[in-house]
């Protein structure tokens, strides 16, 4: 519990600083965006002035950082340009990418885990050839291309998944993008098992398991699979984070307004409320994901939590 | 091997029961075929108050809620809709009729204040509405936009309720497109209950049009518009309602085009324009729009200042060429300073200067004294095909001229403009406008008129403009327009590249799409009962 509290006030600098980083980072983008929202039309000085009041631009960095945060405190994450309440936006479009993130990481974890334990115990097998070739070609194709063929061949030509939009709803509109999303990390997930499977099959209390008349089954599901799980679960922790804010693409292709998109759109329109606004609810995700995979190792191996006891 | 095998097996099957299982219907538009309603692919607008958005996707949307006084047809040509007449016997003081029997949505009467309400608020600076420059030509508007401080009036002078159906504009000056300007949404009337609560009417707003909100605006995903009850116009809706469906990118609308899981698409990207058309056949519908491509010159710099050299680089740029690469031949090459759309225009308009010739071009090049130093070519990354193009437009140079040393300034989006109105180039730019309206004027007055970003000075062309802007009608002032277009284009501070062209597509539910540069006419739009 101790453990617990540490980290958790690791994470208050943490916040700040990574807050802080992201607005300056937004601040010191180059042009004016109000002047960038009205394209090629004039805009007469009266209206510039009224906009860049309304938004505290003519503030310093310091002081529009300050009066951000205090807002933030008070439950108020800023306005957009347009008007909207950060907070509004990111309600709506929270659940979008929650839904989207959290198919992603299920299928991930059963598919690749799946398949990296039918690897691992063939190994050199002919299904272990095909993962292998399988998970190099997925890791070597870029996102936005598996995206698109999927869609075009799944989507549009089979009629097995909706093309895009979320209509349908949950589950329907989200397996395919989230297949797509997580097709890189089910590689990995799928790899990982399968090294650490192969690894520990070879271990000593395996063969001493074995040797005491253990059923196969029990050897290898209870002894040898929930050591390999390991490095899995660091990795499947870390990537639920990775999956919510790196769904930018996966977002745009599928046309599902969830918070990759938004964050797309305001960096382009330089809205720092949005932009850090997000970054700040991913920081706090990252944090207790990681949070989490350190108290499941001490489930999956005592010998962790007691050590740091 | 027979385990893996087996449990390969087991998974495909779990993959394909997976798969097969929740494929849901992607045709969810079955069950709505009998419903007489249709969807749109938009891309979310960013304001649905007439006078504070130029965005054409808020337009595309306003239009089914609004009718502004006048409308425009296919041909460019204004025709009344929400006012009788618009009349003027001096192009200074206008007299607007508006019809008297028109309701909005809530059922309040349109009337001469409505639209005076609306007007007043967009031209009041401290809203910080973007359509505000639009009214900067009617007298009172100054005290509305004070540089400094408070404004002394939240009223246009310029602007008289004279009686429920009559409203007078005095205008700073003679403007014989007048009428054609009261098409654009800016001028749109607004009711009394928008007032109370500008914001809430932002996400509501109640028109005057043939379609009304049905429901909120979900934003990023959808805002519904059904029939309106009250409309009595022209414009008088034929479905039952419409959809308008938000699209983050263009590739992902085609391809639910394609899937049939929306109705109408109007900006089909370049790069599947062929297979659009293949597929969609007399569906697919390629509208020249009213959006030109320019190459500028910064007459500042000493080394543009000869209109030799300037129509030397004109003669040097294959632009048929660039357009077949770049935009798969859907672009126009222009000869033209206005686009095909605008009434006045004149196809060959240029001559000799726009047509590609090396020979010419180098020749001519040569007795201007040639060019020295590095050309930087300035552009911004907004879109990947403006650098494709530049590069194209560099290669040419090289090749026709033999400029050895060619750059490229490809400037951040957000900062591309404050560079060129701070002018801060020192070569050839990318200049690109979007019509407002169809008038010669609305092109060259801003572009070429006093106080351009050129740096280009010529007494006899501001005349002119200035001639054809009280002219006594529409008519009589295109003439004056042409001449002044002419003195720009012997002059050549601006090279006219090309036109863009919107490629929409529909599915075969729909019948009577009639699609023209200014509206999508969602009125006439009906489903087909098979």
């Amino acid at each position: 519990m101790r453990y617990a509290a540490r980290r958790l006030a690791q994470a208050v600098p943490v916040f700040f600083a990574t807050t802080f980083v992201i607005y300056a980072m937004v601040f010191v983008l180059p042009g004016d965006p109000i002047l960038a929202l009205a394209g090629d039309k004039p805009v007469p000085d009266q209206v510039l002035n009224v906009m860049r009041e309304r938004y505290h631009l003519n503030d310093p960095l310091l002081v529009q950082y300050g009066r951000y945060m205090l807002g933030v405190f008070q439950g108020d994450l800023g306005e957009t340009f347009t008007g909207q309440q950060v907070s509004e936006l990111l309600q709506d479009r929270w659940a979008v990418t929650a839904q989207l993130a959290l198919t992603a990481w299920v299928f991930e974890l059963v598919v690749g885990i799946g398949l990296g334990v039918v690897a691992g115990l063939r190994r050199g097998g002919a299904a272990d050839t095909a993962v292998l070739a399988g998970t190099t070609f997925v890791i070597a194709v870029p996102v936005f291309v598996v995206g698109y063929t999927a869609q075009i061949v799944l989507g549009l030509n089979l009629g097995l998944f909706p093309t895009a939009g979320t209509d349908e709803g949950w589950p329907a509109s989200y397996l395919l993008p989230g297949m797509v999303l997580g097709s890189f990390g089910l590689a990995y997930v799928a790899r990982l098992t399968r090294t650490a499977l192969v690894e520990n099959l070879r271990a000593d209390y395996v063969r001493t398991a074995t040797a005491k008349g253990m059923r196969r089954r029990r050897v290898v599901g209870v002894h040898a699979l929930r050591n390999s799980l390991i490095p899995v679960v660091t990795f499947l922790g870390i990537d639920f984070g990775n999956l919510m804010a790196g769904a930018v693409v996966t977002e745009g292709i599928f046309n599902l307004p969830g918070i990759g998109q938004q964050v797309f759109q305001s960096i382009q329109l330089q809205e720092g409320p949005v932009v850090v606004g997000v970054a700040t609810l991913l920081v706090m995700i990252f944090i207790a994901a990681n949070l989490a995979v350190d108290l499941l190792y001490g489930l999956l191996d005592p010998r962790i939590s007691r050590a740091r006891a | 091997m027979r385990v893996s095998r087996r449990r390969a097996a087991a998974l495909a099957a779990a993959m394909t029961m997976l798969i097969g299982g929740c494929g849901g219907s992607p045709s969810g538009s079955d069950g709505k075929a009998e419903a007489n309603e249709f969807s749109v692919a938009l891309t979310e607008p960013d304001h649905l108050t007439p006078g504070n958005t130029s965005s054409s996707y808020s337009i595309t949307v306003l239009d089914a809620l609004f009718d502004t006084p006048v409308h425009l047809g296919a041909d460019g040509t204004p025709v009344m809709a929400a006012a009788e007449s618009v009349t003027s016997t001096d192009q200074k003081v206008w007299t607007i009729k508006i019809k008297s029997d028109r309701r909005f949505a809530n059922g309040e009467p349109v009337t001469a204040q409505s639209f005076a309400d609306s007007w007043n608020a967009t031209a009041y600076g401290p809203n910080g509405w973007t359509n505000n420059y639009y009214f900067a030509n009617v007298e009172g508007y100054d005290a509305l936009n004070p540089e400094e401080g408070e404004p002394a009036a939240d009223k246009l002078s310029g602007l008289e309720v004279v009686d429920d159906t009559t409203l007078r504009v005095t205008l700073t000056a003679p403007f014989s497109q007048f009428p054609i300007t009261l098409a654009y949404i800016a001028f749109a009337p607004m009711p009394k209950a928008a007032f109370a609560d500008l914001e809430a009417y932002d996400q509501a707003p109640i028109g005057n049009g043939p379609f009304v909100m049905d429901g909120a605006w979900e934003h990023n995903k959808q805002i519904r518009v059904k029939r309106s009850p009250t409309y009595t116009g022209e414009r008088a809706a034929k479905a039952d309602a419409v959809t308008f469906k938000m699209y983050a990118s263009r590739d992902t609308a085609y391809t639910d085009l394609r899937a049939g899981r929306v109705d109408l698409l109007q900006t089909i990207p370049p790069a599947s324009a062929a297979e659009a058309k293949r597929l969609l056949g007399d569906r697919f519908v390629a509208i020249a729009g009213g959006t030109m491509d320019y190459l500028g010159f910064p007459l500042f710099d000493k080394r543009f200042a000869g209109a030799d050299l300037r129509r030397a680089f004109s003669m040097a740029i294959d632009r048929q060429a660039i357009v077949d690469a770049v935009y798969d031949g859907t672009f126009q090459p222009m000869a033209s300073l206005l686009a095909p759309v605008v009434p006045g225009y004149r196809a060959d308009a240029c001559g000799a200067a726009c047509v590609y010739d090396p020979a010419k071009a180098k020749q001519l090049y040569d007795q201007a004294g040639g060019f020295s130093g590095t050309l930087n070519l300035y552009f911004s990354n907004a879109d990947p095909s403006y650098e494709q193009w530049m590069t194209a437009v560099a290669n040419q140079l090289k090749q026709n001229l033999g400029i050895a040393d060619i750059k490229f300034r490809k400037i951040p989006a957000s900062d591309y403009l404050t560079t060129l109105r701070q002018r801060k180039e020192d070569g050839p730019y990318r200049q690109n406008w979007v019509m407002d309206y169809p008038s010669p004027q609305n092109y060259l007055e801003y572009q070429w008129g006093e106080g351009n970003r050129m740096g280009w000075e010529n007494k006899e062309f501001d005349a002119l403009l200035e001639q054809a802007n009280s002219a006594p009608s529409l008519e009589a002032s295109l003439p004056l327009y042409q001449k002044a277009e002419d003195i720009a284009l012997a002059e050549m501070p601006m090279i006219p590249l090309w036109n863009w062209q919107d490629q929409s597509g529909f599915s075969a539910r729909l019948q009577g799409v009639e699609l023209t540069p200014y509206s999508a006419n969602l009125h006439t739009i009906t489903v087909k009962r098979s």
